[in-house]
């Protein structure tokens, strides 16, 4: 049976990259004492697979993981074993069992939101921000993407499902996944160029909210809405 | 812990932050209002390198154990972050607390490697603290050295305040309790060096005086204060069930080198191979219980949630439980998911059914220490090692399935001749030839031998301590004649042959038989900027021959030359128990290519059995 972790990686470990955070995990499910599932060989590895990467430097209330076990508890009692194994910074929120025949968190991955501020020393927020209508109002926003091979230009627009400006911060629910993975970092660099600013990465404190799929209806829902709560 | 010592803007710049941002699993915060004494404990390599290390996680446990003690970490910070905290001013920091290191009660720095000396000062520097101990003032750290190197501290003793001489389990109680005591007292650094210095195993370098005769060597090593030893003991560790042993490591989130539980399961060693200091240093053996070592197998990796474990000894299949403690790791570990990782053991039947049953042995390959090519040479060094036994070793692997066999050589021995070089790729030839007797449809294909060579470096407490070392030409000239010698060999598309640069190796050789001369060669370097010089594309060789020439010495004279056994030392005033005499003996026997026993077919008198424990009283076969 396969179980949905949800948990937040806050504080200090926002610079540990995503493949510590996969081995921190497989190491945290040994000393947790989770049955887990492993492969077959002579280097077996836990069946685990993490949904979407997060980038160094972001924090995260919503970020998703499946494992694969060969027995579970409660819920309750799995995350709390967890959490009792983590260190600060990193906490497990929920658990829940997959329903039959639910894809992978990675392959359902379609959208994530972001709250993002704007750090002291740089722009000001206030001015930033006051531009967000304008920018959003284009009816195409192009970007250049780089991929491994070459440089794509790419119209965004389609894939900013929603934003808004609230107490000096922006927030953002964009298209997340293997197709049309758009980083927040992409749409902010493409605000400053807007604004003729250069775009300076370190501006942007960036904290990701929750990681969504669709349901039956195309509706963005929690990741965790293709399981249940294990009781 | 929010509280970090570096900026976002500095780590987001730095390659890998998570080496500066602490909080690992199992790291240890305490209260400050609850902490008398602050040590910072640094490896000076980098933190993958450095977390590796079981010493300094053994240090750790052990002193964050006692009462009013925190002891955290330190690592060199890399090129990039050394940049950044010199154009800013930013003193280095600990881990755990990213605090100073300079408003720590000690800085303790483990020495390794020879090579690690201007990462050292690198350490010492970053924290704002003086370089040369007699600059430091009463609220510097005390900067005090410890590990292999510290067995010949001398080119490094200026920098440093005391140094620990042996086990680190022994004395450090002692150590602390005087820095407490001084502190009460309200006494001076002066004054607890002085407390220091009467203790067992503590070396204070400022409280010796040295002179030199007209050729150089040393003419005498005296103290100058009446609280001085004349002779430094190393400190022994008997009983390790009483003594910390870290249940619970830290593991870091970085991919460190060693990303394993590693279980110690021995210390010291009862071979006597001439050419390494360990097996002298760290005598006598001292086997550790076997249930001792399930227990805490099984603990650490419950503690820890690694999925490898490894075994850390000098020479594992000579611990005596090694059967029934393998055995019951594959049984646990296997429940658990948890890999075996072998270091190297000596290949035997035994140690080839235990492989089989670990790893994958298409994929895995066979390692042999052999040393030297041939066995006069073998029995020049001492390497209880006959190319019987090798042959019929390898024999037995290739029947097992494997086709991948490796041999580790020492290249430069002492006596060396043409013929004993010759005999490197010759003893690979007829391990070729005997794989090929077996029949065709019994083998699993190709095989491959793969020879590599390291440049052989005289260390200080072993019978090669007065050998001549290899100039750079000799060893490179010596490896290129075995490469040449590869090519004539009839199976040579089998065998593969490597060496590498011999620079380091002789920086090296330098500094581990080197004098007290050699510390403002160290600083000059170290401030025109060499750090890092292990890692070979950061070794800067100009930088260091013009500091050699601009203090007007001579390499040679601490490699090439060989010493007469009644030249006084720089490393004399240490008593590791392994006394001169039987070092000579041994220089002597080398020299006419006679084998020592090992400790457990009979005592040879080298002096160990005076600490009174170990391998030197236990039933010798």
């Amino acid at each position: 049976m396969k179980i949905r972790i949800k948990y937040a990686k806050t504080g200090a470990l926002r610079y540990i990259g995503h493949l510590d955070v996969m081995r921190y995990f497989q190491k945290a499910i040994r000393r947790a004492g989770l049955d887990v599932a492993y492969s077959q060989g002579y280097s077996p590895h836990q069946l685990i697979t993490f949904a979407a990467p997060l980038g160094i430097g972001i924090t995260s209330e919503g970020e998703y993981f499946d494992a694969e076990m060969h027995s579970v508890t409660t819920g309750s009692d799995m995350v709390e074993r967890l959490n009792q194994v983590m260190v600060s910074g990193m906490e497990v929120k929920d658990i829940v069992v997959l329903k039959e025949g639910a894809k992978t968190a990675m392959a359902v991955v379609a959208g994530s939101d972001y709250w993002i501020r704007i750090r002291e020393g740089y722009v000001d927020a206030l001015s930033f921000f006051a531009q967000a209508e304008a920018f959003f109002a284009q009816t195409e926003i192009p970007v250049v993407k780089a991929s491994k091979t070459r440089e794509v230009e790419l119209d965004i627009k389609p894939f900013i499902y929603d934003w808004k400006v609230q107490d000096n911060q922006l927030y953002l629910l964009l298209s997340t996944g293997s197709v049309d993975n758009i980083k927040p970092e992409l749409v902010l660099e493409a605000m400053c160029r807007f604004q003729g600013l250069e775009y300076q990465k370190l501006a942007f404190q960036i904290h990701r909210l929750e990681t969504y799929m669709r349901n039956e209806d195309g509706k963005l829902v929690s990741l965790l809405k293709a399981g249940e709560e294990i009781r | 812990m929010e509280k970090l010592a570096l900026s976002d803007e500095i780590l987001m710049e730095v390659e890998k932050p998570a080496r500066y941002i602490g909080n690992e699993v199992n790291s240890v915060y305490k209260n400050l209002s609850e902490v008398d004494i602050r040590i910072a404990m640094c490896f000076p390599d980098v933190y993958e390198i450095g977390m590796s290390y079981l010493g300094i996680q053994i240090l750790y446990d052990m002193f964050n154990h006692m009462e009013g003690v925190w002891c955290e970490r330190v690592y060199s910070p890399w090129p990039d972050l050394d940049r950044i905290l010199r154009e800013k001013g930013i003193p280095l920091f600990a881990l755990e607390s990213q605090e100073p290191v300079k408003e720590f009660d000690f800085l303790g720095i483990t020495l390794q490697y020879e090579m690690c000396y201007t990462n050292v000062l690198q350490v010492i520097d970053l924290s704002h603290i003086p370089l040369l101990a007699e600059e430091r003032g009463e609220t510097d750290p005390i900067v005090m050295g410890g590990g292999p190197c510290s067995y010949n501290p001398e080119p490094i003793a200026d920098f440093f305040d005391l140094f620990y001489i042996g086990d680190g389990e022994a004395a450090h109680r002692k150590l602390l309790e005087a820095y407490r005591e001084n502190k009460r007292r309200g006494g001076s650094r002066m004054d607890f060096l002085t407390l220091a210095a009467g203790i067992d195993g503590i070396y204070v370098p400022s409280f010796y005086d040295v002179t030199y005769h007209a050729d150089g060597t040393l003419s005498s090593f005296e103290p100058n204060r009446p609280q001085a030893k004349r002779r430094i003991k190393k400190q022994v560790v008997f009983d390790f069930e009483h003594t910390d042993y870290p249940m619970k490591p830290v593991v870091p989130f970085l991919k460190a080198t060693q990303d394993r539980v590693t279980l110690e399961i021995q210390r010291g060693c009862t071979r006597g191979c001439r050419f390494c200091q360990a097996g002298m240093i760290y005598r006598p053996n001292r086997e550790k219980d076997v249930d001792l070592l399930k227990k805490y197998a099984v603990e650490m990796i419950q503690n820890t949630g690694h999925e490898e474990i490894t075994l850390s000894s000098l020479s594992s299949s000579d611990y005596g439980c090694l059967p029934e403690l393998t055995e019951f790791l594959i049984e646990e570990m296997g429940k658990r998911n948890v890999n075996i990782a072998l270091p190297s053991l000596r290949i035997d039947a035994f140690s080839l059914d235990v492989m089989q049953r670990v790893q994958d042995i298409r994929k895995s390959s066979l390692t042999f220490a052999a040393e030297a090519g041939t066995q006069r040479l073998r029995n020049v060094i001492n390497k209880g090692l006959t190319e019987d036994m090798i042959r019929t070793g390898a024999m037995k692997a290739f029947r097992g399935g494997w086709t991948k066999v490796k041999f580790y050589f020492m290249v430069g021995l002492p006596t060396e001749t043409k013929e004993d070089l010759m005999g490197i790729p010759r003893l690979c030839q007829t391990l070729a030839e005997d794989y090929f007797t077996i029949p065709k449809e019994e083998r699993s294909g190709k095989v491959a031998i793969t020879a590599s060579s390291s440049f052989f470096v005289p260390k200080p407490f072993t019978p090669f301590q007065w050998a001549s070392m290899n100039t750079e030409e000799e060893f490179l000239e010596k490896a290129r004649f075995v490469k040449d010698n590869f090519q004539l060999q009839k199976n040579r598309k089998c065998l593969t042959y490597r060496y590498h640069d011999a620079d380091l190796t002789i920086m090296e050789g330098i500094f581990a038989r080197g004098d007290r001369r050699l510390a403002p060669v160290i600083l000059q370097a170290y401030q025109e900027g060499c750090i890092f010089d292990a890692w070979h594309e950061m070794f800067h060789r100009e930088i260091w021959e013009k500091a050699f020439r601009e203090h007007g010495i001579d390499p040679n004279f601490y490699t090439s030359r060989e010493r007469s056994v009644d030249e006084l030392l720089p490393w004399d005033f240490i008593d590791i128990g392994v006394s001169k005499a039987f070092l000579i003996r041994e220089w002597e026997r080398a020299k006419k290519g006679e084998v020592t026993p090992n400790c457990k077919q009979s005592c040879s008198g080298c002096g160990a059995a005076g600490f009174g424990g170990g391998v030197c009283f236990e039933n010798q076969d």
